[in-house]
């Protein structure tokens, strides 16, 4: 266990279990996920919506509103100490500081009646021990970096378009210089000119900071196009993990590889596409053995009797399935 | 803006037209004759038609229309039929104790309710929060006059603190204000606590948090002015309707206002009294609102931004 702890991986989650508890029910929304986030390294975590992707995030930022939220289990490492140990103050100190992220609706993620300079030399002014002059002259520069000409620090954000709302969540996001980018769907929200903009500007801004950054999405475009690695997420779990270059040329798992299937391909002569049957099971009442098998097209029975465990197919390449075994 | 509110204030003209015509249709269609009431019952009817002649009452309800809106222009809103005063001055003698009582008591009820409101969302499944909405559900369903006298009995007649009616010191206006401030207090309440709790499930506010600001800050710079602001226009209506004559608080404490002045005219079908009376709340009432509208523009950029589109902006592709 402790071999992991070496300075290499700026984020590790062990075992984390969140649920949401509601009057009626208990949903399991992450249940189990191990993941490691190496320095400087992109990750994608892909899955449906309601996979438990974006509960993941808020769950690294402890920004889960309890109630009905519920850590349940697991640690979540970061730079070597347990983030769901520390108290809240020390826990404002990452937030936005070390951590930060990026929300998927730029349209509600500002504050309507606050100028959008002022957002943005918010949070410099709350990590950095500097005057306010001096956190809004930072905040000019941020603007100027995501693309925006300064002159418009006064305006309001119902002054500014999607695309342009986006790039200063992301200028607030980076603007002190995290050491781990939270982006949760990034560019859902975006049309597709716009999206393909600002996901350049990311990488770019991410590449001359050395930051780290998970990368949540439904989008396997954006995947292939920013992640080193991938975690694919089915029902709270990460059902395969690996390089991008394992999840899209040798995908095992029969979720990942549907996924896959799911999307037109510019040289076949296919005239549907091929989506995964159903739907994803309800997560108040997750299906007993493999969470996927009621869906799979190549279930046994041995899949619905008990889960099955994580096989390393190839170094680094990582399945949660009984047919990665067989084929080993 | 200033061109806005011209505008506005243009637009006034025929919601006055309109609300004076409606109000002399409805006084022409009710019951009662103030020629009658004027006479008395021995008199004859020729006597009660030469009272009604004379008041103009036999006129057709278009002359007396423009009679009264001729008038009106100049600042003449007739004489009472009984005390034979002109209207005008009677009420501009008897607005400045409505415009006390409604001022006081809406600064009351801003002072009480809101924070109460802001309070209770912010402790929202606590004993605290349940106390509070059980409270202002109680005073937001109590009749006023009810209350009014419940503080009657209470104040002046057990503890003999305050006096039971009239305005002869600064001890008159505590009950008749906080009477009518404790109703507009719960119903703040209520909406503050609503707005808050639904801004404070906003997106912006996880960005806030996520930023690493302290939640006591994310509650009273975020969270507050978001939530407060559309409680300008719940505030603004309150106020237009008390200026309109706070009349039971008015009536029980037998305090001179325009409350009971209308109230008066309307019972002894005093015609001008009540054309004026109409009149003169319309107007209030359109002040206030064209009030909350700037009111709005200064506070709130998103409508702010409706103002300046076109005048001044700097390049970009918003």
């Amino acid at each position: 266990m402790f071999e992991l702890e070496d300075n290499d991986n700026i984020l590790e989650i062990r075992d984390l279990v969140v649920q949401y508890h509601t009057d009626e029910a208990v949903i399991h929304a992450v249940n189990g996920v191990n993941l490691t986030v190496k320095k400087g390294e992109t990750i994608g975590l892909v899955g449906e919506t309601g996979a438990g992707k974006t509960t993941i995030a808020r769950a690294i930022l402890r920004i889960l509103q309890t109630p009905p939220a519920k850590f349940c289990g697991g640690e979540i490492v970061f730079k070597g100490e347990d983030i769901m140990k520390k108290t809240e103050p020390e826990m404002r100190k990452i937030r936005g500081d070390q951590i930060a992220m990026i929300f998927q609706d730029p349209m509600t993620a500002l504050n309507p009646i606050e100028k959008v300079g002022f957002q943005i030399a918010e949070a410099i002014g709350l990590h950095n021990n500097i005057k306010k002059t001096e956190a809004e002259r930072r905040a000019c520069e941020m603007l100027e970096m995501v693309g925006i000409p300064m002159e418009r620090y006064n305006e309001y954000p119902n002054q500014f378009s999607g695309g342009m709302k986006q790039r200063v969540v992301i200028a607030m996001a980076l603007a002190c210089n995290p050491d781990l980018l939270l982006a949760d769907e990034p560019t859902t929200a975006l049309d597709v000119t716009i999206q393909a903009q600002v996901l350049e500007m990311m990488r770019a801004l991410k590449d001359t900071l050395g930051t780290s950054m998970v990368m949540i999405t439904h989008d396997l475009g954006v995947v292939a196009n920013c992640c080193n690695s991938v975690a694919v997420i089915y029902a709270g779990e990460i059902v395969e993990y690996g390089t991008a270059e394992h999840i899209f040329d040798y995908a095992k798992h029969p979720y990942t590889i549907g996924l896959f299937g799911s999307l037109p391909k510019l040289d076949s002569t296919d005239r549907r596409l091929s989506p995964i049957k159903g739907l994803m099971p309800d997560p108040t009442n997750l299906p007993e053995g493999c969470r996927f098998h009621e869906r799979c097209p190549v279930a046994t029975d041995k899949c619905s009797a008990q889960p099955p465990s994580v096989v390393e197919v190839s170094e680094g390449h990582l399945v949660k399935c009984f047919l990665a075994e067989v084929m080993e | 803006m200033i061109k806005y509110v011209i505008k506005r204030l243009l637009l006034f003209i025929p919601i006055l037209l309109g609300i004076s015509f409606v109000a002399l249709i409805f006084i022409d269609m009710s019951p009662g004759d103030p020629a009658r009431i004027i006479a008395g019952i021995e008199k004859q009817e020729w006597e009660v038609e030469k009272i009604r002649e004379d008041l103009g009452l036999n006129d057709p309800l278009l002359i007396r229309y423009v009679k009264f809106i001729y008038g009106a222009v100049r600042g003449d809103f007739g004489t009472t039929y009984y005390t034979k005063r002109p209207v005008g001055p009677d009420m501009m003698q008897r607005f400045p104790y409505t415009l006390l009582i409604a001022t006081a008591s809406i600064l009351l009820a801003v002072l009480i309710g809101i924070p109460l409101g802001i309070y209770a969302a912010t402790h929202q499944y606590t004993w605290k929060d349940n106390t509070a909405i059980l409270l202002s559900l109680i005073f937001v369903s109590v009749p006023a006059f009810w209350f009014a006298l419940l503080l009657v009995q209470v104040f002046s007649v057990k503890l003999g603190w305050l006096p039971v009616s009239g305005i002869q010191s600064w001890t008159g206006w505590v009950l008749p204000t906080l009477s009518l401030a404790l109703g507009y207090a719960a119903g703040l309440a209520r909406q503050a606590r609503s707005n808050m709790l639904e801004v404070i499930r906003q997106d912006f506010i996880t960005t806030a948090r996520a930023k690493g600001q302290s939640e006591v800050v994310i509650k009273y710079r975020h969270a507050l002015k978001n939530a407060c602001i559309p409680l300008i226009l719940v505030v603004g209506g309150m106020y237009g309707s008390a200026l309109g004559g706070a009349l039971i608080a008015e009536v029980i404490f037998s305090v001179p206002g325009l409350g009971q002045y209308m109230l008066a005219g309307l019972t002894g079908r005093d015609y001008p009294v009540i054309q004026a009376s109409v009149l003169f709340m319309s107007v209030i009432f359109c002040l206030v609102i064209l009030l909350i509208d700037i009111a709005f523009a200064f506070i709130d950029p998103r409508i702010r931004s409706q103002y300046v589109r076109g005048r001044k902006r700097l390049k970009g592709d918003a």
